[in-house]
């Protein structure tokens, strides 16, 4: 046990400290998410520097851009990130799910084509995963994928689908066997968002933007070579996503739960705090802590077994709840100004879009019940709810 | 970074576990024939020379036997003020002692020397009476002292922070070991107890507060373990986080653990309401722990100052230290 860094970890921290203060300007620190992310083009401007400079793809192979670097590089990065409330790279969904997805199961021609895009930001990607008829219960997913010729015809809609009015590409988990249900029948594709008969629709959120959409899909071809894993075996590869959606994201979650207490702590500065609110910064600023370091057991674990620990199963189901809290106490430390629109409230309405922002969280990539569920069932040993 | 034990504290904790399992009352001698007593102290001393890492895998394995004897208010509280000479004793298994910073005295019918803070320094307390209170935790007493005189002075006040961040940690490491064995007795009881034809733990009214005390005990247990590594830096390099470290993880831990037994309890239905169960004895363990030293309020009091008062530390990390008997 040696919580310092090697000196080897201290070198890449100090390089990668100097890089980021000198390119990270003033207007991209602390900015706040969101669909405002995509208005201009400084953000994938950013995003492609982090690539350029290597530390996009930390962690993934150098023969598909990314820099071969250990899991603990991709933890410091985040770590300082965090620090220097620098905005993360814009390509949530490809870093975060396609990418990993498309290295555990694709294809030596999928690799080359689609992951070095995502790491410069050229292509976005979107996850088509939920429909109106599964959501939580993912196995009942319905739209269709027929073969016919060497091609998939893909028919039916799925829905809040982040950021597909801007993607590229989509993941798509599609039932190719009609006579099947559940888990079997299921098949993975990656589908062009551009190709005939793929229509996006985007949903306003209940912070009044509009990042989800509803993809409705007509007889969409999609070419064979865009299939993902085997024909019936997509639930094996939906499983590798939502392993990457709720696990590796671990340590980008507490780096931006870091941020959240930060400025709380100064708000709570700039703008006084009773005794109760001092208790409750006080407490979350200990269960931030608690979480890098929960991160941290999982991440030595995953260094010295190749098998992250149990604990990590926790990360995002602590992180959410924790950031719905944190941003709700901001708003209490607003006072009578938290009633205020985001164009009048104070700190450009920052609080007001991130309280209101943080309801998803419970929601997007498994409800807070369904990972207790998880947690109950594959980590305590409890028989099954259902 | 490498926030995973060594193969040698893995092989400690199993040794810790079945030896205790076996033993359940040992004896301060046996602890010292088991190497337990002389873990930190340097081995010129007749210790292992090893780190308090190496004693939170012991406090942890302790509060899981709910172990009773004067190990905590020995080698948590007085070690540290103990020169040379008296290690040795301790290592030996010779002595064991406590130490009397508040009202309230820990380990006061079991220990055989009482250390005393008074002025700018500590030092060993002679010829006082002292009378054992009846606790709610009979497996850790409190007492009070009276009267004596001061003899060999011990160490300079100052390594009262030193101390207060190893009590603290030893605290917070015991109450997840009581806490994971609440929560495992609660675990089984839900995959083999049945009512309405299925076993209880289907139901998420049960499996969901069970869920929940595994979260927050492995939150409990990482920033316990924080807080150990932190304080074994403390000497050698002086980390300044152990103050706050050991504060946020008593502060956590202690809420973590009666929060696990009083879940557990509930799941047991009304078998964990009884007196024959160990479960009770657990909670009251836990609740010793978060009512000793100083409560989660007033750890969080301190944590908050650090954030929130303390000028020019961007990090949250207090560079003020913290009084032992603040709110003891
Ligand atoms: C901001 C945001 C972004 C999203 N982005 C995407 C995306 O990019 N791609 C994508 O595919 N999806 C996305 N989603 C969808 C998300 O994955 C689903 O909303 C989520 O899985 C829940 O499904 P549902 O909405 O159908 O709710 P339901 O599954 O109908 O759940 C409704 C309620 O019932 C509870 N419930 C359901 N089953 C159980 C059970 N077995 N036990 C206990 N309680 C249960 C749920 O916890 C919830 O509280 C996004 C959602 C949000 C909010």
């Amino acid at each position: 046990m040696d919580l310092r860094d090697t000196a080897e970890e201290a070198a890449f921290r100090r390089e990668l400290r100097s890089w980021i203060e000198e390119n990270l300007s003033e207007e991209l620190q602390g900015h706040r998410g969101g669909a405002a992310r995509f208005e201009g083009p400084e953000m994938r401007a950013w995003s492609r520097a982090l690539h350029d400079a290597g530390y996009a793809g930390l962690t993934w192979p150098t023969e598909y851009g990314g820099t071969g670097a250990s899991y603990t590089h991709q933890a410091i990065f985040l770590e300082e990130m965090a620090r220097a409330e620098a905005p993360p790279h814009v390509g949530v969904i490809g870093l975060g799910m396609a990418g990993p997805t498309i290295m555990a199961h694709g294809s030596e021609e999928q690799k080359t084509r689609y992951l070095e895009p995502i790491l410069s930001a050229e292509e976005i990607w979107c996850q088509g995963f939920s429909e109106p008829g599964a959501g939580s219960d993912l196995a009942g997913v319905r739209t269709s994928a027929r073969q016919e010729n060497g091609h998939f015809v893909v028919d039916g809609q799925k829905v809040w689908s982040s950021f597909a009015h801007l993607a590229s590409f989509c993941i798509l988990l599609t039932r190719s066997d009609p006579e099947s249900t559940r888990h079997a029948g299921l098949t993975y594709l990656i589908v062009d968002m551009h190709a005939p008969g793929v229509e996006v629709r985007p949903l306003t959120q209940i912070t009044g933007e509009a990042e989800f959409n509803e993809i409705f899909f007509d007889k969409v071809r999609v070419p064979a070579e865009n299939l993902l894993g085997d024909i019936g075996g997509g639930w094996q590869v939906a499983m590798t996503t939502l392993l990457h959606e709720r696990g590796t994201l671990g340590f980008a979650l507490q780096a931006a739960l870091e941020v959240q207490v930060r400025k709380v702590a100064a708000l709570a500065r700039d703008r006084g705090a009773d005794p109760l609110q001092r208790d409750r910064i006080a407490s979350e600023w200990i269960e931030m802590q608690a979480l890098r370091f929960t991160n941290y057991r999982a991440l030595s674990k995953l260094v010295k077994t190749g098998m992250p620990g149990p604990e990590g199963s926790i990360s995002k189901l602590v992180w959410s709840e924790a950031n719905q809290r944190v941003t709700k106490l901001a708003l209490e430390l607003l006072g009578p100004d938290a009633a205020l629109g985001e164009e009048n409230a104070p700190y450009g309405g920052y609080w007001q879009h991130q309280q209101l922002r943080s309801r998803g969280n419970t929601i997007e990539a498994g409800t807070s019940e369904v990972l207790r569920n998880i947690v109950a069932e594959r980590v305590l040993g409890l028989p099954k709810s259902r | 970074m490498d926030f995973t034990f060594t193969p040698e504290q893995d092989a400690l904790r199993e040794q810790a576990r079945a030896f205790l399992a076996a033993n359940p009352e040992p004896s301060w001698k046996e602890l010292a024939e088991l190497g337990w007593t002389g873990v930190s102290v340097a081995e010129e001393d007749g210790g292992a020379g090893l780190t308090f890492v190496e004693e939170a895998v012991l406090f942890e394995e302790l509060g899981r036997a709910l172990y009773r004897g004067p190990y905590f208010s020995t080698v948590a509280l007085a070690l540290p003020a103990l020169p040379g000479d008296l290690r040795a004793e301790v290592a030996a298994g010779d002595t064991s002692w406590t130490l009397a910073f508040g009202p309230l005295v820990p380990d006061l019918d079991l220990a055989d020397r009482i250390a005393i803070v008074g002025g700018d320094g500590i030092y060993e307390l002679e010829g006082a009476e002292r009378e054992v209170l009846a606790t709610s935790d009979v497996t850790r007493s409190l007492g009070v002292v009276r009267g004596g005189d001061p003899g060999r002075r011990l160490a300079d006040a100052g390594v009262l922070e030193e101390i207060r961040s190893r009590s603290l940690a030893a605290l917070a490491i015991e109450a997840c070991g009581l806490a994971r064995r609440a929560l495992e007795y609660a675990i089984e009881h839900a995959q083999t107890r049945e009512q309405f034809g299925r076993p209880i733990g289907v139901y998420q009214a049960v499996s969901h507060p069970l869920a929940d005390a595994y979260t927050r005990l492995e939150l409990a247990r990482s920033l316990s373990l924080w807080a150990a590594w932190c304080v074994a830096q403390e000497g050698a390099q002086s980390d300044q986080q152990a103050p706050i470290a050991a504060a946020a993880a008593k502060a956590f831990a202690a809420e973590a653990a009666v929060q696990v037994c009083e879940t557990a309890i509930q799941v047991h239905g009304g078998i964990g309401f009884t007196w024959e169960h160990v479960l009770h004895r657990l909670y009251k363990r836990a609740l010793w722990i978060e009512s000793f030293a100083a409560s989660s309020t007033t750890l969080r009091a301190e944590v908050a100052a650090s954030l929130l008062d303390a000028t020019g530390s961007g990090s949250g990390v207090s560079q003020t230290p913290v009084s032992l008997t603040q709110g003891g």
